[in-house]
């Protein structure tokens, strides 16, 4: 069955307005960002992404914040959904209810009620906004469970585990020199998705009153729109970087394992 | 199996278990609890200022927001999804299909705000093109920065978040289903009204209803956005904790915060019904 001509332009329409509705405002900042007033170009907005201390501090912050998420995420979630798989399966649907669940408790509430706990936290660890990886870390839980759950699935953890520990493995090695190295695409994955996050993340740093990255582009946007426009460009491409990445590592095998089903 | 191996694997949960009490549920119990509280006491006046006549108006913005941006949303990103689908999934083309919705969905909502400010404010690069060319000023009393601005800019993030959510479902439908339809001599108009849609329609409503509640609990577009007045819940919430001159009142924000976990919990469910009923023949 071949589309007929009628259709296949109909398509291509289509797609162009959906590109333009999509593409109009992303090159919109590309010029915005690079106009200069009375007419010509300049860079200047783009130089500020590295030389206004604000925004450089701020945009480290962000690194940071997003390395602990990751980091601490992994130390939380694998050893847990490992341990899960071998040793006690009936408590699956609870970790997997238990992970999803910060999608139907916005991060706004969160915020609202966390301010006790982070009394809490800024009197034993610190005030700095680097505290935050810990609220960040179950805010990526439900789409680092899903890259990491795909990952287990795919592989038959209990007869490796086994296998392993009969040749005289410790759990650890285990979990570090067995599993880990067979779902690793699975945990590129939810690095990524982690990290895309982290660096997007707005609502609970301005509500705390922490300055990551997205705090201080919405800052810098009453004084220097042009900043604001170029940095929010420049997180978006990176953004887009990652994820179009993890499109080749995280979901090339296991989308091609699906097809041959 | 005695009592005590039986317990022993379960210790290996206690750190999972305690860390997501302590950054999860102790924050939800906070609101749950605050809500009904002032001063320390148990008390009904901030859950009845949610029946107020702010409260109300604001809620009602909301709901406005969130169901058209969700209907919108849903339509479009159902007929992009369509268009994506009959590209291979390798293809580069779905794959930057796909990482612009990632991004745009998911990746937060001041960059998106600082888009249409570029594109469609006063001195933005539309509203400058159109006012040169044309002598259109599409940038009027300054609607970007109110409720249809809003509206324009959450289905910017709201269609992408369709594709991503709506386009498995599309993917299920298995090319011998339209086979075994055009063999019994059905025509293709026939097969979208009698197999295709009957079949998708609950992962429509399902991933229309997750839009909604995306879009009711979506705080940083507006945030940016809208800097006078609190014309949705999530800024009425942002007024309540922030502001000590408007209502000064942070358990009000709890019981605003309370009023949020149930909208959205009981679109999130209605959600996971609707899911459960479409995995039955997607797997």
């Amino acid at each position: 069955m071949t589309p007929t001509r009628r259709w296949r332009a109909g398509r291509v329409v289509l797609l162009g307005l959906f590109g333009l509705f999509f593409l109009v405002p992303l090159y919109s900042m590309l010029d915005f960002s690079t106009r200069e007033l009375g007419g010509g170009r300049t860079g200047q907005a783009w130089a500020n992404l590295v030389q206004d201390p604000d925004l450089t501090s701020a945009i480290i912050t962000s690194l940071l914040l997003a390395l602990l998420t990751v980091v601490g995420m992994l130390v939380l979630l694998l050893p847990t959904m490992i341990w899960v798989r071998l040793r006690i399966p009936e408590a699956s649907r609870l970790v997997e209810f238990l992970c999803l669940l910060p999608l139907t408790i916005p991060a706004l509430v969160i915020v609202v009620g966390m301010r006790n706990v982070y009394t809490w936290v800024n009197y034993l660890v610190s005030d700095s906004a680097l505290t935050l990886a810990f609220v960040y870390i179950v805010l990526v839980l439900p789409f680092a469970y899903r890259a990491i759950d795909a990952g287990l699935s795919s592989i038959d953890v209990v007869t490796l585990s086994e296998a392993a520990r009969s040749l005289g493995a410790g759990w650890l090695t285990v979990m570090l020199r067995i599993v880990v190295p067979n779902i690793w695409s699975g945990l590129l994955g939810a690095a990524f998705i982690s990290v895309a996050l982290v660096l997007g993340e707005f609502t609970i740093a301005s509500l705390t009153n922490y300055e990551n990255l997205q705090v201080v582009i919405n800052f810098l946007g009453k004084s220097d729109a042009k900043t604001s426009v170029a940095a929010s460009l420049a997180a978006l491409v990176f953004a887009f970087t990652l994820l179009m990445a993890l499109s080749y590592v995280g979901r090339g095998r296991r989308g091609q394992e699906r097809g041959a089903m | 199996m005695s009592r005590r191996s039986r317990l022993a694997p379960a210790l290996g949960l206690l750190p999972f278990l305690a860390y997501l009490t302590v950054f999860l549920l102790v924050p939800t119990v906070t609101v749950v609890i605050g809500a009904f509280q002032e001063d320390g006491r148990f008390s009904m006046t901030n859950v009845e200022a949610l029946f107020g006549e702010t409260a109300r108006r604001t809620l009602w913005n909301s709901l406005v927001l969130s169901g058209s941006t969700a209907v919108i949303g849903a339509t479009f990103g159902a007929i992009l999804c369509y268009l994506v689908v009959s590209a291979p999934p390798t293809s580069i083309f779905r794959r930057a299909v796909m990482s612009v919705a990632g991004v745009l969905a998911q990746f937060g909502g001041v960059t998106l705000a600082f888009a249409f400010i570029a594109t469609l404010s006063f001195s933005g690069v539309v509203t400058e093109l159109l006012r040169d060319s044309v002598g259109v000023d599409v940038f009027g009393s300054g609607w970007l920065f109110g409720l249809p601005g809003l509206i324009l800019v959450y289905t910017y993030f709201q269609i992408p978040l369709m594709v991503i959510v709506f386009l498995p479902a599309l993917e299920g439908l298995r090319p011998q289903w339209r086979e075994a339809a055009v063999n019994l001599g059905a025509t293709t108009r026939q097969y979208w009204t009698q197999i295709a849609i009957p079949l998708l329609w609950p992962a429509f409503l399902g991933a229309s209803l997750l839009l909604f509640a995306n879009a009711f609990a979506a705080y940083a577009t507006a945030a940016t956005l809208v800097s006078q007045g609190q014309p949705i819940v999530p800024l009425l919430i942002r007024a309540a904790l922030t502001s000590e001159v408007v209502l000064g009142r942070q358990n009000f924000a709890f019981a605003l915060a309370l009023q949020m976990i149930v909208v959205v919990a009981v679109v999130m469910t209605a959600y996971a019904l609707l899911l459960r009923r479409t995995s039955r023949w997607l797997r």
